[in-house]
């Protein structure tokens, strides 16, 4: 698939590394508010090519990091039910709840298991009719619309058996929160590509009018990621923050209008909980009441209280205050094998990445 | 026999088993020292240092693109031993068998079990049959035990790698992986990916035709190449470096992984060798392996850059570097 390939010419990221190198010696804050970014950074080096004075900074974006403890503690509680199958993402399993975690649960007896599309729960509700299948919803703008299209052939098919718990997030509230905190200096915004696909590009313009920040949207191959750190650079320098799009060949300034259709018919807007981070208001989404008989949080189930182990820093990572090399827990209590928080489980975790990629 | 299934009763010990031996197995199987029917086999003596190993299978689907367990149990067993730099002679087969399974696709397996083995030259010499109850193991699981000699001059083990040892591999990672994968849960991959499962015994002895200073060999098989690497690193207490550009990877692989949010560092392989020997030689080894089946896409990787620090980085193909550490559980697909 040459479509990606000319996203990763070694001649040309070099280029553009030197040209970011010419721009400025100033000292400059970009976050990265999505997990596929920190990762295709991390797994391509970017961080060893960058000049010292670019500093990049990973937020909230991995929607696995970003579900709170309680939240967890539900799942399981779902997961203990009588005649319940979890369908869930992968790195969901690994993430610990206050005494257990999903993977602990299915070697306890309980049926859990990984999907890799909405629509295999689906399938698993019409092929186990007397089971009760629970589809964790999590992600953010981008796969909400998969999960809203799971919710309507449910209904068009009369499966009576399949419920969604969403727990699903927006991702320009938690940067509005975030922004607003003032905890961390940002001077760009490097927005992410997939919920871009989706949401479109205005969405973004309250970083430049309200808080005078760079912001531009990017894919995540490499030359994606350089190009808009040298364009937030070049805003910076400016003083002429805007939303610039790089990433025209998948977002256009409306979004995916079908998408967001498809959410609104079958979502609304809800105050969510963000681990570490709180209540963001208007952060999540949950199914309408016209859907309620679907909804997994009509179960009545005794969830456990939410114990957290108070030395993770996990919410501290996840506001870019601290770098999970100040978590005092970092490589020593917590490691992929033994996670304490879920920024070190999800694949798209900032501690994990740490973790994988560099020599600490 | 074909339309009939096994019951429990094949695994009796009994009559059923008997006519499971010598219909099906020594159909297939057919040496003489396995003709005996002893109740273990008697091998002829030797004068070569012996290299044994053991391996069971448990891959679901048991048919997947590529290839089937049959194959696998005997190829993987053959390249664990080929690993030792040994030449494979004698194989054991055990199979654990869910009640139910279908006559044919047992007939399947063994043909394919027997194809394989006679590609290498290897004899299947003694076996066990067990027939558990339905839900005790998903279809079939196989275990092979295998001998194979080693030639006086060759030393191979993981603790050998030496600074300067380049680092050479025969061919593409990961379609074994996303293979299984895709065969697993039914993935409409644009092009399917076939599992790379294959006897690598023959291109070992090649290897070692051009010269016996092999100092590791190693089949990355579950963790992938990343894992293998880091074994060997730990083992020899070396830093190891290896070059993305230069690590053949299938566009089909790359390319599912992309979709997937997996790492092809880190997938399976079931055909796929990493040798470490002296740089001056990697040139004439490599050349050698293009020439063989199983190595037409022989490539150096990597080397060995320092002694007494155990780590592998990765130069990526953005000229960038990165640590490449060993697998942690199983990868997951990526959610978003």
């Amino acid at each position: 698939m040459k479509y990606f390939d000319e996203y990763r010419d070694k001649r040309l990221c070099q280029s553009i590394i030197e040209r970011i190198k010419e721009l400025t010696t100033e000292e400059i804050n970009i976050m990265e508010v999505c997990g596929t970014h920190t990762m295709s950074i991390f797994r391509s080096g970017i961080k060893d090519l960058l000049p010292e004075n670019i500093h990049l900074i990973s937020g909230p974006g991995c929607p696995v990091c970003v579900t709170p403890i309680s939240d967890i503690n539900h799942i399981i509680a779902l997961a203990r039910m009588d005649r319940a199958i979890i369908a869930t993402f992968g790195d969901m399993i690994n993430v610990p709840g206050s005494s257990s975690s999903l993977k602990r649960e299915k070697a306890d007896g309980a049926d859990v298991r990984v999907i890799y599309s909405p629509l295999q729960a689906l399938e698993i509700a019409q092929e186990f009719p007397q089971k009760q299948i629970i589809l964790v919803g999590i992600g953010f703008e981008t796969t909400i619309p998969l999960l809203a299209s799971v919710v309507l052939e449910a209904k068009k098919k009369a499966i009576t058996n399949f419920y969604l718990l969403s727990l699903t997030k927006l991702m320009p509230p938690i940067i509005r929160a975030l922004l607003q905190s003032q905890e961390v200096t940002i001077d760009g915004m490097l927005c992410p590509g997939h919920v871009s696909t989706i949401i479109g590009t205005k969405p973004y313009q309250f970083i430049p009018d309200c808080y005078h920040i760079a912001c531009v949207i990017a894919g995540f191959e490499p030359i994606d990621i350089l190009i808009a750190i040298y364009h937030l650079i070049l805003q910076k320098i400016k003083g002429e923050p805007q939303v610039e799009n790089k990433y025209r060949r998948a977002v256009r300034e409306e979004g995916n209008l079908v998408a967001l259709n498809l959410i609104t018919q079958i979502f609304s807007t809800v105050d969510s909980e963000w681990r570490g981070i709180g209540i963001v208001a208007d952060s999540g989404l949950d199914l309408k009441s016209e859907y309620s008989d679907l909804n997994a949080r009509n179960f009545i189930v005794k969830v456990e209280t939410t114990k957290e182990n108070n030395q993770c820093r996990c919410g501290d990572v996840l506001r870019g205050v601290v770098t999970p090399l100040q978590c005092p827990l970092f490589q020593k209590l917590c490691t992929p094998e033994n996670p304490v928080g879920a920024c070190m489980v999800s694949s798209e975790g900032v501690c994990a990445a740490y973790y994988k990629y560099s020599s600490v | 026999m074909t339309d009939q299934i096994i019951t429990i009763d094949y695994g009796s010990g009994g009559k059923l088993t008997n006519q499971l031996i010598r219909s099906l197995f020594l159909k297939y199987f057919n040496n003489p020292i396995l003709n005996k029917l002893h109740d273990g086999a008697v091998l002829p003596p030797t004068n070569h240092r012996i290299a044994f190993s053991t391996d069971s299978y448990t891959v679901s689907p048991i048919f997947f693109k590529g290839g089937n367990i049959g194959h696998l149990a005997i190829n993987g067993t053959i390249n664990d031993i080929a690993m030792c730099g040994a030449i494979p002679k004698y194989l054991s087969v055990s199979l654990i068998i869910e009640e139910g399974t279908s006559m044919q696709i047992l007939e399947q397996i063994t043909c394919s079990m027997a194809e394989a083995a006679n590609k290498t030259g290897i004899q299947i010499v003694t076996g066990d049959t067990k027939v558990v109850n339905k839900g005790d193991v998903d279809g079939i699981f196989i275990n092979t035990t295998g001998i194979g000699y080693i030639d006086s001059g060759v030393h191979i083990h993981p603790g050998r790698a030496q600074i300067n040892d380049a680092i050479i591999i025969n061919g593409p990672i990961g379609n074994h992986g996303i293979s299984i994968l895709s065969s697993r849960e039914n993935l409409q991959l644009e092009e399917s990916v076939l599992s790379d499962t294959a006897p690598l015994a023959d291109l070992v002895q090649e290897m070692l035709s051009i010269t016996k200073e092999i100092h590791v060999l190693r089949d990355p098989t579950r963790g992938g190449l990343a894992t293998a690497l880091n074994e060997i690193a730990q083992s020899s207490q070396v830093e190891i470096e290896i070059e993305e550009e230069n690590i053949p990877i299938e566009e089909t692989v790359k390319d599912a992984c992309k979709i997937l949010g997996y790492d092809p560092l880190y997938l399976a392989n079931e055909g796929k060798l990493i040798a470490f020997l002296p740089e001056q030689f990697a040139e004439e080894v490599v050349q050698k392996m293009k020439t063989s089946r199983y190595g037409k896409q022989a490539a150096t990787i990597g080397r060995v850059i320092t002694q007494g620090r155990s780590e592998v980085s990765l130069k990526t193909d953005i000229g960038g570097r990165r640590i490449v550490g060993m697998l942690s559980g199983e990868q997951l697909p990526r959610i978003c």
